[in-house]
Parts: C-alpha cells; sequence; structure tokens
C-alpha cells in the first residue's frame, strides 16, 4: 500500500509511558486513547500531536521506539490517531510485536533515519518497504519482513491471520 | 552446534530438536498472563476468535495495577476479568485480599517454574528467567491469541551472556547488578536479544537478587534474562513448583553474540537518574539531590528480603520530615512474614505508609503520584518522563538500601550514612 503524509519526527527511546500515559489506560477505546497520544512528550510542545495530527500523517522515531511497558494501548493510540505506519531506527521488540499484531505496518530503516526531518512529506510503500522523501528527495528500503511474519501482517494482524490459517 | 537455555526452552516447546537465532517459530505456552489492564483488551480479541479457553488451568490473571480499583473505570475493568475467570473457571484467578503483584505471587505459588515457557501481557514477565525459565512480555492481542491457541509466535534471539565474578560487598543488592549492567550496555543494548547469566558469581546471588535482575532485563531492550538452576533455584522451587519441569543449561559450545563480565566485589550502590534506566551513576559521586518521596516495593522490589533490607536500615530512625515513605509489600504472603518478623512494626514507627499489595505508584497509577517538580527514590523499574506521576516529576531507580536510607537522611544517600 503506498501512502503520503507529513513526519512527526521523535527521538531515541520514545517509551509507552510517553505514547499513552498510564493515567488513560482506564480505558482501552482506541479513539480516547488517541485524544491523549504522545501528550507528555517534550518534543513538539508548541503544536501537540493529538490536537494537530492529521489523518495519514507518519510518526518517524529514532531508535528502540516504544521501549518499557507492552501497553498495546501505545500502538493503538497511534493507529487509531489516523498515523498509518511508524518509522524508526528500530523498534523495542514487544512493540514492535504489537504493532505487527494489531495490522499497523512498522518500518526499520537504521541510521537513514537521521535524513528524516520533522514536517518532511514521505511516501511509503509499506508492502515493499520503500520510502522516498519528497522533501529532500532521499530514498531508503527497510528491512522486509521475515517469512510467516509477514503473512501476519498481510493479513491485517494476528487475529485475522489465526482465523484463516490455524 | 550448541544451544544457550534460551534456544533450548523455545526448541521443546517448539517440538524441534534444535532452533537457531533468527528463526520463526510457533511454540506452546506452559502459563500465560494479564492484569486488570492488559487482560479486558486480550479478552476482547480472545472473543474475536470465538474458541473456547485451550487449558484453564495454564491462564493466570491477576488484577494488581490499578487495584484496590482506583476509579469506577478501573473498577470496571477489574469487573471484566472477574467476570472472564469466572465465566471460564480460570483456576489463577486472584481477588483483592488474595492477590499480590503479579510477578511476585507466580514464582512464589510455584506457578513458574524452571524450563516452562510463560508469556505475560505486561513487559516484566521477564522476571521469571530467575527460576531458570523463559518468559517473556507481550501485548494484548498475542495474549488473547494465547488463551484460545495456547501457541504464541517467537523469533529466536541472539544472546548475550554476562559472565558473573567475584563477592557482594555490604549492602550491595541485585538491583545494584542490574543497574550496573544497563548502565554498561544502554537501554536498548539487549534490543530484541536474550541475556543469560553464567560464572561463579551467580552463586552469590540470593533467589530475590536474581528475580530482581531478570526483572529488568526488558530494561536493556531484552526478550529474557535468564539464570541457570543450580542449588538455589532447587532449593526455591522444592514444594512450590508442583508440576514436573526440566531445568535447563547451556551447552559448553552454546552461541552467544556477545560476552558481559561483571565482578560483583567492585559494585558500589548505585542509582539510575531520570529519564532512562541506564543513567546509573554511582551514589557516593552524585553530590546532594533532595527527595520528596520514597517508593518501597514493586514486582522489582517488593519481597521479603527486599523488606528486610530496608527494614534494616530503617529500625531506629525515623523518615526524615520532608519525606513521603510508602512500603509496599507485594503479596500477601510477603506481608504477613514481614508484620511477624517484625519489619511492618518498623516501618510504622519510623514513620512509613505500608499499603497493601498494589502496582500503584510504580506506573504513577495511584498510592503515591508525584506532583510537579517532585522527586522520589524508588526501587520500582522505571523512571520515564511523567511515569509516577506529573511530567515534571522525577524518579530515582535503587535498590531498597539506597531507598531507605534516603528516606531516612532526605537525600539520596548510601546506606553507610545512616548512622
Amino acid at each position: 500500500m503506498s501512502l503520503e503524509g507529513k513526519v512527526w519526527r521523535y527521538g531515541d527511546n520514545i517509551d509507552t509511558d510517553v505514547i499513552i500515559p498510564a493515567r488513560y489506560l482506564n480505558s482501552f477505546e482506541p479513539k480516547e486513547l488517541a485524544a491523549h497520544c504522545m501528550e507528555d512528550s517534550d518534543e513538539h510542545q508548541e503544536a501537540s500531536f493529538a490536537a494537530n495530527v492529521a489523518a495519514g500523517d507518519v510518526m518517524v522515531g529514532g531508535r528502540n521506539f516504544g521501549c518499557g511497558s507492552s501497553r498495546e494501548h501505545a500502538p493503538v493510540a497511534i493507529k487509531a490517531s489516523g498515523v498509518p505506519v511508524v518509522i524508526a531506527a528500530d523498534f523495542a521488540r514487544i512493540f514492535y510485536r504489537n504493532g505487527i499484531n494489531i495490522g499497523l505496518p512498522l518500518l526499520e530503516i537504521g541510521s537513514d533515519v537521521e535524513k528524516i526531518s520533522h514536517g518532511d512529506k514521505l511516501r511509503v510503500d509499506t508492502a515493499t518497504g520503500m520510502i522516498e522523501n519528497l522533501t529532500t528527495g532521499d530514498v531508503f528500503h527497510a528491512q522486509p519482513l521475515p517469512g510467516f511474519v509477514q503473512d501476519i501482517a498481510k493479513a491485517g494482524g494476528l487475529i485475522n491471520y489465526i482465523k484463516e490459517k490455524r | 552446534m550448541g544451544m544457550n537455555m534460551t534456544e533450548k526452552i523455545l526448541a521443546r516447546h517448539a517440538g524441534l530438536d534444535a532452533v537457531t537465532a533468527g528463526q520463526l517459530i510457533f511454540c506452546r505456552l506452559d502459563m500465560v498472563l494479564a492484569n486488570d489492564v492488559t487482560a479486558p483488551p486480550a479478552i476482547k480479541e480472545f472473543e474475536k476468535i470465538g474458541r473456547p479457553v485451550f487449558d484453564n488451568t495454564k491462564i493466570a490473571l491477576v488484577p494488581d495495577h490499578f487495584t484496590p480499583n482506583k476509579d469506577i473505570k478501573a473498577a470496571g475493568l477489574a469487573k471484566t476479568v472477574r467476570e472472564f475467570a469466572k465465566k471460564h473457571s480460570i483456576k489463577n484467578y486472584f481477588e483483592i485480599g488474595r492477590v499480590g503483584i503479579e510477578h511476585v505471587i507466580l514464582p512464589e505459588k510455584g506457578i513458574v517454574g524452571p524450563g516452562m515457557l510463560t508469556i505475560g501481557a505486561d513487559s516484566h514477565t521477564c522476571t521469571y528467567g530467575a527460576v531458570n525459565g523463559f518468559s517473556t512480555g507481550v501485548g494484548s492481542t498475542d495474549l488473547g491469541v494465547a488463551m484460545a491457541t495456547g501457541e504464541a509466535w517467537f523469533k529466536v534471539p541472539k544472546a548475550i551472556k554476562v559472565v558473573l565474578t567475584g563477592k557482594k560487598p555490604k549492602h550491595i543488592c541485585g538491583k545494584d547488578v542490574i543497574l550496573t549492567l544497563i548502565g554498561m550496555i544502554g537501554v536498548d543494548g539487549a534490543l530484541y536479544k536474550a541475556i543469560e547469566f553464567a560464572g561463579e558469581g551467580v552463586a552469590e546471588l540470593t533467589m530475590t537478587d536474581r528475580l530482581t535482575i531478570s526483572n529488568m532485563a526488558i530494561e536493556a531492550g531484552g526478550k529474557n534474562g535468564i539464570f541457570p538452576f543450580d542449588d538455589i533455584t532447587r532449593e526455591y522451587v522444592e514444594g512450590r513448583v508442583q508440576q514436573p519441569y526440566e531445568a535447563v543449561a547451556p551447552d559448553e559450545d552454546a552461541v552467544y553474540e556477545r560476552v558481559v563480565e561483571i565482578d560483583l566485589s567492585q559494585l558500589t550502590p548505585v542509582v539510575a537518574f531520570p529519564h532512562l534506566p541506564g543513567n546509573t551513576h554511582p551514589v557516593a559521586e552524585i553530590g546532594e539531590i533532595k527527595i520528596d518521596q520514597v517508593v518501597i516495593g514493586s514486582c522489582t522490589n517488593g519481597r521479603l528480603e527486599d523488606l528486610q533490607q530496608a527494614a534494616e536500615i530503617l529500625r531506629g530512625h525515623n523518615v526524615h520530615p520532608d519525606v513521603r515513605c510508602i512500603v509496599i509489600p507485594g503479596s500477601q504472603q510477603v506481608y504477613l512474614e514481614a508484620m511477624k518478623a517484625g519489619y511492618v512494626e518498623t516501618f510504622i514507627n519510623a514513620g512509613a505508609a505500608v499499603s497493601t499489595p498494589t502496582c500503584g505508584p510504580c506506573l504513577g497509577a495511584h498510592m503515591g503520584i508525584l506532583a510537579a517538580g517532585e522527586k522520589a527514590v524508588s526501587t520500582t523499574n522505571r523512571n520515564f518522563r511523567g511515569r509516577m506521576g506529573h511530567v515534571d516529576s522525577e524518579v530515582y531507580l535503587a535498590g531498597p538500601y539506597v531507598a531507605a536510607a534516603s528516606a531516612v537522611l532526605g537525600r539520596i544517600a548510601v546506606p553507610e550514612e545512616v548512622k
């Protein structure tokens, strides 16, 4: 699936407490979670993510994105914000699993992520992992998902995969 | 090619003779865990599959995060878990009054043991590596599927070997070991990887030390953190773990991507500064940092030995007038034993609050939320921005000795400073 969107750029070690603080975990309603997504981030305080994100915007982080708690509420909050794909140098493993399992594409591009800035416009093909930075002209390639993990992603998540396959 | 401990447990549960790093496998699960925050969304996913639970004796539901219910929405979550447990006759459901913090009670009650494969919808599920099991955190969808199928998918991780040598000096505990390790390798130093402990220094570590260390493997990005099976493990699991178990040991030619060495005799009390568990500093070198609150407890340091260490420092002293000290036993059994041993009396005489078991303040849920600008020393596991309350509050992570000494002196301190 090819899509185009504006970048919300974050740094290294973005943790799940920042993505969705625990004080909001008394709900798992996606829209409620989205309303508080990235609320405790010290980045982009001038124009908060939750109030200003547009459907189709792309989230881009640095190393170890999504570290910390196993709360699936974190990728759910990002997805419910209208973000169709998250790109990072690499992801913390539980967040990575959760993204695949709920059908939120996650692309790892290592240090190439440094060539993407806040507000850049990207064209992303989540199937091939090709990322074009339309602002700078750079092109990056994410590692494809391995083996049956790709099938889980193609099925739109683990529930569909299990219902179809096993 | 030989296998390490993690590979052996994964291979056994995948029905394979051998596995190697990078291989994708489906494994059968010995135990599947969720709490009051993660079970409700898992139950929602489970119900989409439309099957019964795979085994009502292999699911543990532990309402510990927002309990005793902190607000009406949290009460709704707990109710969802309670009704599901009743409907499906879940054997290991724990009601308030019997419940404790999940990663304290599962080892304590022998629900997890050596060679077992456990997944839990809680990132600190990696705790059970201490008893020579493979355990790791997952999200709610994985958990929902696991409750229906008894299986989960894994990518066999590469492994880091941590070789422990030397003898542990006085007032050094498991927390100092793991915070030192995370400081060395970084909060992503073990990303996607297994951490396996080895070396003669392992025998120096009590089971409480090991549970603390395995618990925080995730704070280095690790998939799991596993200890070898030895006399200390045997003594701990005998009489607790009821089902037959098969311990694992690494082959002599097991493959490790990296080897890290820690000489226990060189360790000093450390503290992790905000806002990452890898910002480790020796307490002796940090200068004066005044604090407002101390929390002693959690899945990391809420066991009897942790409370014993805190009581040893607090006995005959008062909590500093400017400090709120909150002590939270990790289970009802820990609470009872701490009462019998006189620790609870010591805490109350010192001017500390003692709470029923809950995760509460660790994740900024309830029972000790910080206001803007406040600083806490906590024996918990995360010091992320806003973790314990206001986004402009700060959490310093330490072991029970340092936490208790800090409570007395009103600033971050080493235990020797409490005269």
